[in-house]
């Protein structure tokens, strides 16, 4: 057994005969805030709800905190999720959705109500109390679905796309505070998302999943300026992803060749970092968008469209317009595969 | 076009209530025969109702089987709805399809089905046969009704309700039952209702000495053609009307139906 808090070993996943999850390993430590981060489908909220014990393992080991959970019933494994949808109860109040938990642990009266006092001014809620759930906006039910869920102290909480239902501020706002709540009290979590900013601003580290594997982990920085391979490349941003043959770059409409290129699988390139106006290729812009802080540009070369971006006071390209351009080897990322 | 559509309007609810109204004033004859206008008013018929004996005795059964086997018939119902919902079992559609059967069958059928090959053969008494028969034809009642209100009961508040702590049981009765109370109203004031007003199924498992209230007065027409048979359907019909209507107001009763 790993000395992991949480750990995940060869877990895979199904619902009936299909596998979604694929021989999954994965360990966290004790305070970690992990971001399983993946386009839908990839077998993130999968990985969440068998560790939450709501779904079985077709095969694998699940451990928390020393002990076995594989086979341990979902309510009895000290794990608490926010849900995507908030799944407040709607015939109970913020307390007393809040003093659910707490009430079916047999907590003294006093004590109940203590702590589901602490836990919603903790979320900013505390006037809130008497209100039914469906009297409150969207943002202030997500912060009663999170005090219901660390009121009762969950060795490791789960978050399913917690912010998704919010709109911008909001989610700007609730990420923030999510932040701020898990450096106070300490506890593990696992942060499932699509959204690779979310991800990029709350995570120690990010579990880049695909197909129900995982493609890679480390940390935000490494994630955002390092991909390994071309799916986390082009998730990440970096929207010119080729591969590497005999020191050319090839796309779907051909090759280019590249000086200097180093002997890895293939190069990727964010759109800011592409050099218009001078270089060693040749294209013809085929799409230009004004955005106000930048202009985007489509340029067609010999590997196919290639996207650039450049600042707003930068030289202006027109359409139809042929350009020198550049893809500088050290702005790349290498990757080591697909 | 638009007195034509009033028209039309004021024949069909002419139609529908006219009866119900006609009854009623039936009811309120001062003669000594049913009949429409009435002979003079008086309230004699009305008081008559409550002085005749089988009368009273069948009330009390129609209460106690309409009461009894909507309490069956939601003690099976509402795990059966539940179980349907959620674990969606092999062969759900076809229990779906078997469970509207009665509703669709006509009780004349149901009647004469249970009293050949259940209660003859078995030699079931009177009471549990009308129990046995009128819990078997509420059960799509509160199984339909209630899977209504399941429906719209989301799956993860009872997940989340597990990873609180909750058992299976605690999360039925904590977050489900309490969810999902009115659809059970709704259906038990349904199937109390369809129960007090059901003639083909009781016609043929009643016998001699114990008669639900609506057999009990075709048998008394046969021998009694006076105003209080009128008086009698009036009274039960505004008893159904207040259930209906408090119900309503108690729980938007139409939402369900």
């Amino acid at each position: 057994m790993s000395d992991a808090f949480l750990s995940l070993q060869d877990l895979t996943l199904g619902y009936g005969g299909s596998v979604a999850v694929e021989a999954l390993n994965l360990d966290l430590d004790r305070g970690e805030l992990v971001a399983l981060l993946g386009p839908s489908g990839c077998g993130k909220t999968t990985t969440m709800r068998a560790i939450a014990g709501l779904m079985k393992p077709m095969s694998g080991r699940i451990t928390l905190d020393g002990r076995d959970i594989t086979r341990v019933a979902p309510n009895k494994r000290g794990i608490g999720l926010v849900f995507q949808s908030y799944a407040l109860f709607p015939h109970l109040t913020v307390f007393e959705n809040v003093a659910f938990g707490l009430r079916l642990q047999g907590v003294a009266k006093a004590e109940i109500t203590r702590r589901v006092t602490a836990a919603l001014a903790s979320v900013g809620l505390a006037s809130f109390a008497e209100r039914q759930p469906k009297a409150l906006s969207g943002g202030q039910q997500q912060r009663v679905a999170l005090a219901r869920s660390i009121v009762v102290e969950p060795k490791l909480l789960l978050l399913d796309e917690p912010l998704s239902n919010l709109d911008a501020r909001l989610r700007l706002e609730m990420r923030s505070e999510l932040s701020r709540l898990q450096k106070e009290l300490g506890i593990t979590m696992i942060y499932v998302t699509h959204d690779q900013s979310e991800a990029l601003a709350l995570a120690d580290r990010i579990v880049v999943m695909r197909q129900g594997r995982i493609e890679q982990i480390d940390t935000p920085a490494n994630i955002y300026e390092r991909p390994v391979s071309g799916f986390v490349a082009e998730f990440i941003g970096f929207e010119n992803t080729f591969a590497l043959k005999q020191g050319a770059l090839v796309g779907p409409k051909g090759s280019l060749a590249l000086a200097g290129a180093p002997g890895a699988h293939g190069l990727a390139w964010r759109p800011r970092t592409v050099v218009l106006g001078q270089g060693a290729h040749e294209g013809r812009v085929i799409g230009a968008s004004y955005l106000g802080e930048t202009v985007e540009y489509l340029i067609d070369s010999a590997a196919g469209p290639i996207k650039a971006e450049t600042p707003a006071h930068a030289p202006r390209h027109a359409m139809g317009e042929n350009l020198r351009f550049d893809l500088p080897v050290e702005a790349a990322a290498v990757l080591s595969r697909a | 076009m638009r007195l034509a559509g009033q028209t039309i309007l004021f024949l069909v609810l002419a139609f529908l209530i006219g009866p119900f109204i006609l009854i009623c004033v039936a009811g309120l004859s001062g003669g000594e025969t049913l009949a429409f206008p009435p002979e003079g008013l008086s309230l004699r018929w009305v008081a008559r109702v409550f002085e005749v004996e089988s009368f009273r005795a069948t009330f009390a059964v129609s209460i106690t089987l309409g009461i009894g086997a909507t309490l069956l018939a939601l003690l099976i119902g509402v795990p059966a709805a539940y179980g349907l919902e959620r674990y969606n079992p092999p062969g759900a559609n076809v229990i779906r399809n078997v469970l509207s059967s009665p509703i669709i069958v006509p009780g004349i059928i149901v009647g004469l089905a249970l009293l050949r090959h259940l209660v003859i053969p078995l030699g079931v008494g009177i009471l549990p046969a009308l129990f046995i028969g009128h819990t078997a034809l509420l059960i799509p009642y509160a199984v339909r009704i209630v899977s209504g209100s399941l429906v719209n009961l989301r799956v993860d508040i009872e997940e989340a309700a597990v990873l609180l702590g909750a058992s299976r049981l605690q999360s039925f009765t904590k977050v489900v039952l309490p969810n999902i109370r009115n659809g059970i109203m709704a259906a038990f004031i349904i199937g109390f209702i369809t129960s007090f007003n059901q003639v083909p199924v009781s016609l043929f498992l009643t016998g001699p000495g114990v008669s639900t209230l609506p057999i009990d007065m075709m048998a008394y027409m046969e021998f009694n053609y006076d105003p209080s048979i009128a008086a009698l359907s009036g009274l039960l019909a505004l008893m159904s009307l207040v259930i209906v209507l408090v119900a309503e107001k108690l729980l938007g009763l139409s939402r369900y139906v």
